[in-house]
């Protein structure tokens, strides 16, 4: 880290002592940052916002909430109705958790895109992928909160995923409950971990930047920096671009916010809890609905579980099971066919996730579960030995002038 | 002004930059002041307590000499029905011996009802002197155990650390015998 050299006496007099302000220089303001990022670099910034906006919405949130099963439902409505401003956090937090997976899955697919996992950024993207864990469960056991009927049978169904374990399934699901159905003890302590979790969260955080800024980020054409021509400051140049990409993802959220406050809701939700009562239909929270799909299509209690879970433990490995040394799809002709197709895939393994799983969709859910696995652990490692890349190009400088003198002419 | 050789774009930046960033940097921040607001008033009190804001008390079973207590935005307000000696008493003090000088006809409405929030005004504990053998200090009034404060029949503060007199909640009489304070 370099000392910066302040003419502010204060400024060097604290410097010296707890060098906060030779930190920030190097690590926001003068942090060197590859020339050629596209706003596809965007959403690892506006990811922290959101999460900084969720914390500050629960905070508040959290101050008028009840966590006990007779209280919750009633607590959640005086929220809306009765607390000065309560329906506006209320909304901001339920449509921040949609806002918060819609930014980070862009960000991840990304990574995938531009090959920002492999060398040497793996345990960046490990530690990214264990921030979407503990992302997915705090949103599940955010949605427990409010005590509808979607988040009581939300809770009974995801909680009963760990029956599946052989054995001993059956006690861990009570130790989970503490009782013998999701009650009063549940919501208690799924309150208290979607408070903690977040707090872990911001931690996990801090070792992705950590792990970020060792080797600085990737970018579009996927080549190291090589001199110092292929960067420039953060300050301003990716300030301005990161505030201007946040500006028009506010607008985004907040027309959910004041327009269309339960659109990624479901109506049930209103209804409170009713343990004798299960709805005709019960759906997960968009953002997990790929993995229910994936749940869905293995005909096995247990191997279902088991293949839900590996498709998201599958992004750990990933840097090991892409065997291309070259990292952006641009330069990479079937790779990013490949790439298309997967995203495709997952978005149609999502839509399978909201139907009802019988008939056609059924098989055609074993399709897409299979191609989701046949793409991580057979096209991948193959392709990556099989295809030809195009040439790259020899340094960012040189293609970022190459544009300008375009663009000039 | 293409004329003049001095107003280069070199010369426009600096200024034009400057007022870029004062006029950015004020707009962020009064976006940031508003959207802080829905946040702090929502620990305000919320609807439903503003509603429950009121509390409306039957006097009709408080015999001369007895006092109860009744709970009015969370606190405690003392009635008390005031004996003839009582009132007299509180009526005969001279002005000048008082530390928060108030006569017992601006504290009262009808002289037999004394209506107090009974909360102590050096640090807010509750004076004792509601129930019959409580000490009621030297004046006759209330006693604040914590740190020793005299009330009067009036519930005006006469020895002791606290600054002012029992504060008189709002109260209207909607007949004879009821009240509604808040």
């Amino acid at each position: 880290m370099k000392r910066i050299q302040s003419s502010n006496r204060l400024v060097q007099w604290i410097d010296d002592r707890l060098p906060i302000f030779s930190y920030a220089d190097s690590n926001v303001i003068a942090y060197p940052t590859p020339k050629n990022l596209s706003y596809w670099w965007n959403y690892g910034s506006i990811a922290g916002i959101v999460l900084v906006i969720m914390l500050v919405t629960g905070i508040f949130l959290a101050m008028n909430y009840q966590p006990h099963a007779d209280v919750a439902f009633a607590s959640v409505e005086r929220i809306v109705r009765d607390v000065n401003y309560g329906w506006l956090l209320r909304y901001l937090h339920m449509n921040g958790a949609s806002m918060f997976f819609i930014v980070v899955y862009i960000h991840m697919f990304r990574g995938l895109y531009f090959g920002s996992y492999k060398a040497p950024r793996e345990i960046l993207w490990m530690v990214g992928v264990t921030i979407y864990v503990a992302m997915m469960a705090t949103a599940f056991m955010g949605y427990v909160l409010p005590w509808g009927q979607m988040s009581f049978w939300g809770a009974t169904v995801i909680t009963n995923l760990f029956s599946a374990i052989p054995l001993i399934g059956d006690y861990i699901v009570t130790w989970i409950w503490g009782g013998f159905s999701v009650d009063v003890p549940t919501i208690n302590r799924f309150f208290v971990w979607h408070y903690l979790l977040p707090m872990i969260l911001v931690m996990l955080v801090v070792v992705h930047l950590w792990a970020l800024h060792v080797h600085k980020s990737s970018n579009p054409l996927g080549i190291d920096i090589k001199t110092p021509q292929d960067m420039m400051p953060f300050h301003p140049f990716y300030t301005i671009k990161d505030l201007y990409g946040l500006g028009l993802f506010m607008i985004f959220f907040m027309y959910f916010v004041f327009f269309q406050p339960n659109f990624f809701g479901e109506a049930d939700n209103y209804i409170p809890a009713n343990p004798m009562v299960t709805p005709p239909h019960i759906m997960p929270e968009w953002y997990f609905l790929p993995f229910y799909a994936i749940l869905r299509a293995v005909p096995d209690k247990l191997g279902g579980v088991v293949v839900m879970f590996a498709g998201v433990l599958i992004l750990y490995v990933l840097p090991w099971l892409d065997t291309s040394r070259v990292r952006s799809a641009t330069f990479r002709p079937i790779y990013k066919q490949l790439f298309w197709i997967f995203l495709a895939d997952c978005i149609y393994l999502g839509y399978l996730g909201s139907q009802p799983a019988e008939g056609a969709n059924l098989w055609l859910g074993r399709a897409a579960t299979l191609y989701y696995f046949l793409h991580f652990m057979v096209l991948m490692p193959l392709v990556g030995k099989l295809e030809k890349p195009k040439p790259l190009p020899s340094s960012i400088f040189e293609e970022v002038s190459k544009k300008c003198r375009a663009k000039e002419d | 002004m293409t004329d003049n050789p001095t107003n280069t774009p070199e010369d426009m930046d600096g200024p034009r930059r400057d007022f870029l960033l004062i006029s950015t940097t004020a707009l962020g921040v009064a976006g940031v002041a508003m959207a802080a607001w829905p946040f702090i008033h929502s620990i305000n009190p919320a609807k439903d307590v503003l509603a429950l804001a009121s509390t409306e008390v039957d006097l009709s079973s408080i015999e001369v000499g007895m006092a109860i207590t009744v709970m009015w935005r969370g606190k405690p307000v003392f009635i008390r029905h005031r004996t003839a000696k009582e009132i007299e008493a509180a009526e005969a003090v001279d002005l000048s011996e008082l530390r928060d000088p108030e006569t017992d006809a601006d504290r009262v409405q009808k002289t037999q009802w004394l209506v107090n929030i009974g909360v102590c005004t050096h640090l807010g504990c509750i004076p004792s002197g509601q129930s019959v053998g409580d000490k009621r200090g030297d004046f006759d009034g209330w006693f604040c155990p914590c740190h020793g404060s005299h009330y009067d029949t009036s519930g005006r503060i006469r020895k002791g650390p606290a600054p002012f007199n029992l504060p008189v909640p709002p109260y209207v009489f909607t007949d004879e015998t009821m009240i509604v304070i808040g």
